[in-house]
């Protein structure tokens, strides 16, 4: 060894370092590679590109087959604005028919999103028709970072049943967040049965996994495509309704404001939904979908409302129906008592006024007769029953029961978004309400569907089917079949109401009666038993006009409920109407003479004065 | 040959060493594979393409060792010097020959072939560093015969800056490992790393304000550093003395003081106080020295006194030494700037690969990273981001084991020889080794510098693969000689 001293124990020194080295960098690895998955992810969303194969949206068709709602190509023009560089903007706004101003405000709409990235493409503009996209493609080479995505628009193959087709949207960011199926750009039903049955309607995403390289260049499928997923197309609906019975209900209701539903009382399956006023639904596609949809919205008839089941109204006299069979029901009643009607209900200075008719008068002629007196001295003698409930508030309740358990103040549950709950007063209501105490009297608008009692149309035209098949109803519905598959099962379930089915027939006797030879004469249709109830709803301007029914009077084809506002008498334009649909249907036609008669009707408007 | 007729040097040389060198490089050659081959591309072996000429490389590799091991070992020594100026020579004129390629003028072309000189004269210079050390007489504890060793280092270390391959240059401070080993004082290790301490402190926490004062928490940790250092020495150097006891008083006193004071009275910047603390520790140190004639006492007041002026001179040597490349580098390494898709871009993408490897990998040719070139140099500087990506914590920290047996191999090797000419000479082929990898290494794991010098045996080229073969096949030469001459005997 050379030196004073013997250095050779430094070894050790330079064995511990690079030990130590070595372990320190081993421990490194370990914390980059197995502590945490975002060097994975990020390495992903480096090297993958996921290109998403859009499937195309289901068709809709009525109940026989005739199409309704098809999908036609349309190109969406898109941008990555980390390499939308040097691009002719002037030349660009030209091809494609904006402004620089909508041009620049596009772009910061663009960088406003919440899930914005400068390095993915970003929808830039939406549902170019074919024939301006054209043009654009030709010139898409000198537009740096702009590319065009093939998607379907959906076009409408009618100008019918806008509220029950509703129409399909971009995303919104809430519909993002509430389903992650979904990413910007993305289309999604908004109303109606697009949205209802947006899921079966809109199929499955396909992917495909592209490499691309660190200049953004597609180097072919990961692992051969291995992970691709081809697109599941959507499944075809087969809607209940009938495209020429939902064409005659559109037309009577012209010029007016209302609802005509009309349900198949065997299924629950609506046969048509009619809600006025109504609105094209091809004014929802397309570029001009967003001013269209400005316009109707601030249309103050609503046309967007769907009144069948977002309206909620007073039912009227066809809501004695419901009263008759509670009465029965409870014993309050039996069909043979008989109420005294002196031109309407007076007791303790309470006075209901009603028209002429014979008194005393039994439950059928004053169902026929649409007598009122009959039927708030019902719902007083039930109310005031002491022997039976031992408060009012308990025959209340008794009450409610009964009106719920036959589709009433609640949703029934209708394939179609938006529906209203209507409103059917509980004790605890009138507890809250009303100063004191209160009793049959005090609340005795009820019996008439008046007061606070309020149903959509659905649920008017859900007791005519109820009352059709004597007692029990099925959820209505409007969708007949999905390809493939089967609708809800909640749709084949059957509902029972609370009455015995015996007491159903007095309701149909009553009901039969009031088109042979009371209030709803005008109901009569020559070959069949036709049943019906008018009704004619008070309210704060002129009254309601209603009509419920259902044909033929054994096994029933169809039940029908129509609702003019302000239409006045019941026979004025529900009966007629009614009618009609009723006809059109059995008869899949109309004869001369009804032709006629819908002419008129189509041309019989009736002026809103506070809606203009 | 002719020394030991009878023994052929190939069946004496160490089996560990060589079998470790195959496996590196084959572990190596399918890391190119990985890395410079396209999805689908598994046309390895065309000559066109980098594995296949790798493969040249490594089979003239092969030819080249065994070359060195059929000559003489004797002859190592008595071409040392003349190889050593030979390349000096080289070196200098280099520049003058070369192309300009991204900013360096470091490679010759020889027609087809472009070679560096720089990687063979690592090796000229541990020959002439090893025969220097084995000269009779030789100590490298005196300060004259330590400076002559540094001297030869850092001369091709100045003719390579001049090439502007900082990075090539930056090696040479790897034979200060073997320096450490043959005697030179510790403190000059001790005061390397008490200056990067300095400096990485120094710049990385220079904006963080200390609370309640107006000093940054950069310098005053620095002066803190400086203080405790110098105490720990006068600890260490002067166990018999109390003044380590009384100067830590006085500073805490001084410094607590004036945080207190700057806390409650009035904030002030304190690094005053602790400067004129230094000085003052220096001036008792000069004083004692002046006093007792103890030079211990005037080099540790010159250790507190440079580690001042290497505070506050790092700053110009960071904007003006290095060049603007290099200083975003530093500052971005020690997280002064970000820069995700500058400088920092290589090595967040090179963590990436790594990251994404998982602990089996993605599997050989599935590295997403590295084949669709999101990691820059990826068969050369990078490679071992592939290694990461495809073979996963397991295959990369097996490839850091074979690098810690080859070493811990080599300083077993080095230490056997029984001339100081082999032990030196070994000592600087593993120092090299050793600091190649872990500048490397480190680099692509975001420890390090981005400093670009190849992976030893991994990284595609020849020029560095031989650089190395040379200096590892005449170190296993020299062991050879020493174990025939052993048995011989």
């Amino acid at each position: 060894m050379s030196g004073k001293y013997n250095f050779s124990n430094r070894k050790y020194v330079i064995g511990a370092v690079a030990i130590m080295v070595t372990v320190l960098y081993m421990l490194r690895l370990f914390a980059l590679q197995l502590m945490s998955d975002d060097y994975k992810k990020n390495a992903d969303s480096n090297a993958f590109r996921k290109e998403i194969q859009y499937p195309s949206r289901g068709l809709i068709m009525d109940r026989r087959g005739r199409l309704m709602v098809y999908n036609e190509p349309s190109y969406n023009i898109m941008v990555v604005m980390n390499e939308q560089i040097g691009v002719d903007t002037a030349d660009f706004c030209r091809t494609i028919g904006i402004t620089r101003e909508q041009y620049e405000q596009k772009m910061q709409e663009i960088k406003a999103k919440r899930n914005y990235s400068r390095y993915t493409p970003q929808l830039f503009m939406a549902q170019i028709p074919a024939e301006e996209f054209s043009v654009f493609r030709e010139k898409l080479f000198r537009f740096k970072g702009f590319s065009i995505e093939k998607r379907s628009t959906r076009h409408y193959a009618t100008t019918l049943a806008a509220h029950i087709l509703g129409d399909v949207g971009e995303v919104s960011e809430h519909d993002i967040e509430e389903d992650s199926y979904y990413q910007s750009g993305d289309y999604i039903g908004k109303l109606g049965v697009e949205r209802s049955y947006e899921k079966q309607l809109r199929g499955e995403k396909g992917m495909k996994i592209m490499l691309r390289d660190v200049h953004g260049r597609t180097q072919g499928h990961y692992q051969n495509g291995k992970y691709d997923k081809a697109p599941v197309p959507g499944k075809n609906l087969t809607l209940s309704i009938d495209m020429d019975l939902q064409a005659l209900a559109e037309r009577l209701l012209e010029g007016k404001l209302g609802a005509i539903v009309a349900i198949e009382p065997r299924t629950g399956e609506i046969l048509c939904m009619a809600s006025s006023p109504t609105y094209n639904p091809n004014l929802l596609i397309g570029r001009d979908r967003g001013k269209s949809h400005k316009a109707l919205k601030e249309d103050k008839k609503s046309p967007m409302l769907n009144r069948a089941v977002m309206g909620t109204y007073p039912p009227g006299s066809t809501f004695k129906i419901t009263q008759a069979l509670i009465g029965l029901q409870e014993g309050i009643i039996t069909p043979q008592t008989q109420f005294p009607c002196s031109r309407g209900f007076n007791y303790k200075g309470l006075h209901v006024g009603c028209h002429g008719h014979g008194s005393p008068i039994s439950l059928v002629p004053a169902i026929a007769t649409s007598c009122n007196s009959y039927f708030c001295w019902n719902l007083y003698r039930m109310f005031g029953s002491r022997d039976k409930y031992a408060t009012v508030q308990d025959a209340m309740t008794r009450w409610k029961d009964h009106l719920v358990s036959m589709g009433y103040g609640y949703k029934l549950g209708v394939d179609l978004p938006g529906e209203a709950r209507g409103m059917i007063p509980n004790a605890e209501f009138y507890d809250k309400h009303i100063q004191g105490r209160w009793n049959g009297l005090t609340v005795i608008s009820i019996s008439i569907g008046q007061g606070e009692v309020t149903a959509t149309p659905l649920q008017i035209a859900n007791l005519a089917a109820t009352v059709a098949n004597r007692g029990h109803y099925y959820t209505p519905h409007v969708v007949h079949a999905v390809q493939g598959g089967q609708i809800d099962p909640a749709y084949r379930k059957v509902h029972r109401t609370m009455v015995d089915k015996k007491w159903y027939d007095y309701a149909v006797a009553g009901m039969r009666q009031a088109v042979t030879g009371g209030t709803c004469r005008g109901a009569n249709l020559p070959g069949y038993e036709v049943c019906g109830k008018t009704g004619t709803a008070q309210n704060r301007g002129h009254d309601h006009s209603a009509f419920m029914g259902f044909a033929p009077m054994n096994n029933p084809r169809i039940a029908v409920a129509v609702y003019v506002e302000n239409g006045g008498f019941g026979a004025t334009y529900g009966v007629p109407i009614g009618a009609l649909i009723m006809e059109q249907y059995l008869n899949d036609s109309l004869s001369v003479a009804s032709q006629e008669k819908a002419e008129a009707l189509q041309n019989r408007h009736i002026s809103y004065p506070y809606y203009e | 040959m002719n020394n030991t007729p009878g023994i052929n040097p190939i069946f004496r040389v160490d089996w560990v060493v060589i079998l470790i060198y195959m496996a590196l490089l084959a572990f190596g050659w399918i890391s190119i594979c990985g890395a410079s081959h396209e999805i689908g591309d598994t046309d390895f072996f065309s000559l066109s393409t980098r594995t296949g000429k790798q493969l040249i490389w490594i089979g003239c590799a092969f030819g080249l060792g065994t070359f060195l091991l059929l000559i003489d070992d004797r002859y190592f020594d008595t071409v040392a010097n003349v190889l050593y100026w030979f390349m000096m020579v080289v070196l200098l004129i280099t520049p003058f020959l070369a192309k300009d390629i991204k900013g360096s003028r470091s490679w010759i072309s020889l027609g087809e072939v472009s070679l560096q000189p720089a990687e063979f004269a690592k090796c000229a210079t541990a020959l002439a560093v090893a025969k220097l050390a084995g000269t009779y007489g030789f100590d490298m504890t005196s300060p004259r015969h330590l400076a002559r060793a540094a001297g030869m280092i850092l001369l091709p270390m100045g003719l390579i800056v001049l090439q502007k391959e900082t990075g090539s240059a930056l090696v040479y401070f790897a034979f200060f490992l073997m320096l450490y080993r043959e005697g030179m004082p510790g403190c000059f290790l001790f005061t390397g790393v008490a200056a990067v301490t300095y400096f990485v402190v120094g710049i990385r926490y220079a904006d963080l304000p200390l609370p309640y004062t107006e000093t940054g928490v950069g310098e005053f940790v620095v002066l803190l550093l400086i203080w405790i250092f110098t105490i720990g020495m006068l600890r260490v150097y002067l166990p018999r003395t109390r003044h380590a006891l009384r100067l830590f008083l006085w500073g805490f006193v001084l410094q607590g003081g004036a945080w207190l004071f700057s806390r409650f009275i009035a904030p002030f910047d304190i690094a005053w106080v602790q400067v004129t603390l230094c000085l003052l520790i220096v001036g008792y140190l000069i004083w004692h020295f002046v006093d007792t004639r103890v030079g211990k006492y005037f080099y540790i007041a010159m250790f507190a006194l440079g580690s001042m002026v290497f505070l506050y001179s790092s700053d110009y040597a960071l904007n003006r030494v290095l060049q603007p490349h290099q200083q975003t580098r530093v500052k971005v390494l020690l997280g002064v700037e970000e820069d995700a898709a500058g400088a920092g871009y290589n090595v967040n993408q090179s963590k990436i690969a790594i990251g994404s490897g998982g602990l089996e990998g993605k599997g050989f040719m599935n590295g997403t990273q590295t084949k669709l070139k999101y990691v820059p140099e990826q068969d050369t500087d990078f490679i071992f981001c592939t290694v990461g990506e495809e073979e996963g914590f397991i295959g990369s920290a097996a490839v850091l084991l074979l690098f810690l047996s080859l070493l811990l191999r080599l300083i077993y090797l080095s230490e056997r020889q029984s001339t100081v000419f082999g032990r030196v000479y070994g000592y600087c082929v593993l120092s090299i080794i050793f600091f190649h990898v872990l500048i490397n290494v480190g680099m692509v794991m975001g420890l390090m510098p981005v400093i670009g010098i190849p992976l030893p045996f991994f990284s595609y080229g020849g020029s560095s693969l031989w650089g190395f073969t040379l200096l590892l096949f005449i170190f296993l030469r020299m062991d050879v000689g020493n174990t025939i001459r052993r048995e011989t005997r």
